[in-house]
């Protein structure tokens, strides 16, 4: 995984629920890049078109809320959103995002960016500059065992280590 | 140290030391999957090298969410889930024997007091009625759980719900959640597990216990806790497909929050869009149209759900601009109604009755919303396009709320049609 992202910030406010990140009427495949094309689109029709490599989706509490859907952050990693960062996120879709390579960060500074401001992260720092406006933002560390499941690779190396410990 | 049922539930299933706050790997009773977040598991579980799940008896799919197969896309989705069961010898049931997950398993005593259980759906919290800690995850982690039989969990702090007080003949266990969530919001209870409590909860029958816990995780909540009583106790023991042991919180636990709502003047409530704190006492919603009536979901598609909106509906008819959908969570609860001749009782009243399915609740099918069209739904979410149409309305009520606005065409309190 990249540790340093670069994009413009595409921005929504609290409670983004996972029906409009990905609404179930998409949930008949998990691929990435069917599922990326309807991204936030019964919320901002002009996401899915407009988001560029690298971008980064900032928003206000309770990211990710609702559904279960492992479909919602695959959807905005296949739109080539390279982060989110919110002020905070739901329990499930905060797993998910882990689990898949997402890149999350929990900030309480959301509010001081603004749509299409330039963005740079340093994800080892946890450090979130905003280009246009020239400040620096702080995210919340990661609790110790997730930095350990993140150093791995996410969840599935993780399983795979541990399964052939057990000779399994 | 003096547990919440969170903490001593985990602590039965962990070798690591158990605070709120703390992560601990815990082994795993239960573990599920539904037809929509099966096939993104199996691809995990491949990927993970796994080639046998834990416990075949313990691992299992349930088609209930685009089934019966809506489409040519969810058929192969459903047989995606059929083959890998098949394969791994674990459990899986055709439509004419499957029910909505949470409504399902605990009828077939596959969820049990005192256990641990992962479901790759975010109601999994609804089987906290039957004493277990069970929480909502996504597909990776479900896959794990199924190479592992074990989890990581976050020690969730507890906020100690208790409904006091005598609730009148027209509140059900759907009123007394949506209260709470109107109360502590959408994210109120972020992280943490809710434990309910009180002299009301306490008289509640095990349906609208479901009820309550199955919405825990509309305010953000880890799961929805109930101690088991001996109602809940004897249900378990008629059903148990294993052995189990309840576990229970101590007396003296400690709790990060406190609240009590008291249930003797409470209003039947409603959550208006597009989210389910936005709520109301009926009265204040009464009089806005609407086009479509759903009863079902696991939320509100259990027999006692059934009955009440029976109750409502009983020689009357569904108002000719409305549609009402009924769609019974089990084949259990169908064919229990339709022994007590509640499916006349919706039939002569002008409803649609349809096989168990999720069906509408997440906007699958047998009920789609068009646009600027309106539903008062007995489901759990009113979200932006939950139920079909980005230009439709959800509004969340009970069994019997609902009932008595497909007979009015609009919302209206249930005592007015039964005046």
């Amino acid at each position: 995984m990249e540790t340093t992202l670069k994009g413009n910030a595409w921005v929504y406010g609290d409670n983004v629920d996972t029906d409009v990140i990905i609404p179930a009427r998409y949930l008949v495949t998990s691929d990435e890049r069917s599922l990326a094309a309807h991204c936030m689109e019964d919320i901002d029709e002009t996401y899915a078109k407009g988001v560029s490599k690298g971008d980064v989706i900032t928003a206000g509490n309770n990211f990710g809320c609702g559904s279960s859907r492992e479909h919602a952050p695959i959807a905005i990693k296949g739109s080539g959103a390279s982060c989110v960062i919110a002020k905070s996120f739901a329990r499930i879709f905060y797993r998910n995002a882990i689990n898949i390579g997402l890149p999350i960060l929990e900030c309480t500074d959301t509010d001081r960016i603004a749509k299409g401001d330039l963005i740079e992260i340093d994800l080892t720092k946890g450090t979130i500059t905003n280009r246009t406006k020239g400040e620096t933002y702080h995210a919340k560390p990661f609790p110790e065992f997730l930095q350990s499941l993140i150093g791995l690779g996410g969840l599935v190396p993780y399983v795979r280590t541990r399964l052939s410990e057990q000779g399994r | 140290m003096a547990m919440t049922l969170a903490e001593a539930i985990i602590a039965k299933h962990t070798k690591d030391p158990v605070e709120a706050g703390s992560i601990c790997r815990v082994s795993v009773d239960f573990a599920f999957t539904n037809d929509i977040t099966g096939p993104p598991a199996i691809k995990e579980f491949r990927k993970m090298g796994a080639k046998k799940v834990f416990d075949p008896a313990r691992c299992a799919i349930l088609p209930d969410h685009f089934s019966p197969a809506k489409d040519i896309a969810s058929a192969e989705q459903i047989k995606e889930c059929r083959e890998f069961a098949y394969e791994q010898d674990m459990l899986f049931w055709e439509v004419g024997r499957v029910g909505v997950e949470h409504a399902f398993l605990p009828e077939n005593g596959l969820v049990l007091p005192g256990e641990i259980v992962l479901g790759a759906d975010s109601h999994t919290c609804t089987h906290g009625a039957m004493g277990a800690l069970a929480t909502g995850v996504g597909s990776t982690d479900l896959a794990a759980a199924w190479a592992l039989g074990e989890t990581w969990l976050r020690v969730p702090e507890t906020m100690k719900v208790s409904y006091e007080g005598t609730p009148s003949e027209w509140i059900c266990g759907k009123d007394m959640i949506l209260a709470l969530i109107g109360k502590i919001g959408v994210e109120g209870a972020r992280y943490m597990a809710l434990e309910f409590h009180g002299e009301a909860l306490g008289k509640l029958g095990l349906d609208d216990r479901f009820t309550l816990s199955n919405m825990a995780i509309e305010a953000g909540g880890k799961t929805g806790l109930i101690n088991p009583d001996e109602k809940l106790l004897q249900y378990a023991r008629e059903r148990a497909a294993r052995h189990f042991e309840p576990i229970f919180a101590d007396k003296d636990a400690v709790y990060a929050a406190s609240l009590t709502i008291d249930v003797t003047d409470m209003e039947p409530q409603v959550a208006m869009p597009h989210l389910p704190e936005n709520v109301k006492p009926v009265s204040e919603a009464a009089g806005t149209p609407v086009d479509q009536v759903f009863i079902g979901s696991c939320t509100n598609g259990r027999i006692s759900d059934l009955r009440s909106a029976a109750r409502i509906l009983k020689g009357k008819k569904v108002h000719k601009k409305t549609r009402l959908m009924v769609i019974p969570a089990s084949y259990e609860i169908y064919r229990q109604a339709m022994k007590e001749g509640l499916f006349d009782i919706f039939l002569d009243a002008g409803a649609a009755i349809s096989t168990p399915s999720c069906g509408p609740c997440l906007g699958g099918h047998l009920g789609i919303l068009a646009a600027g069209e309106r539903c008062i739904s007995t489901s759990n979410r009113n979200f932006v396009g939950r139920m079909g149409s980005p230009k439709s309305e959800v509004i969340l009520a009970g069994p019997m709320v609902a009932a008595a606005s497909a007979v009015a065409g609009h919302i209206c309190h249930p005592k007015e049609i039964m005046a």
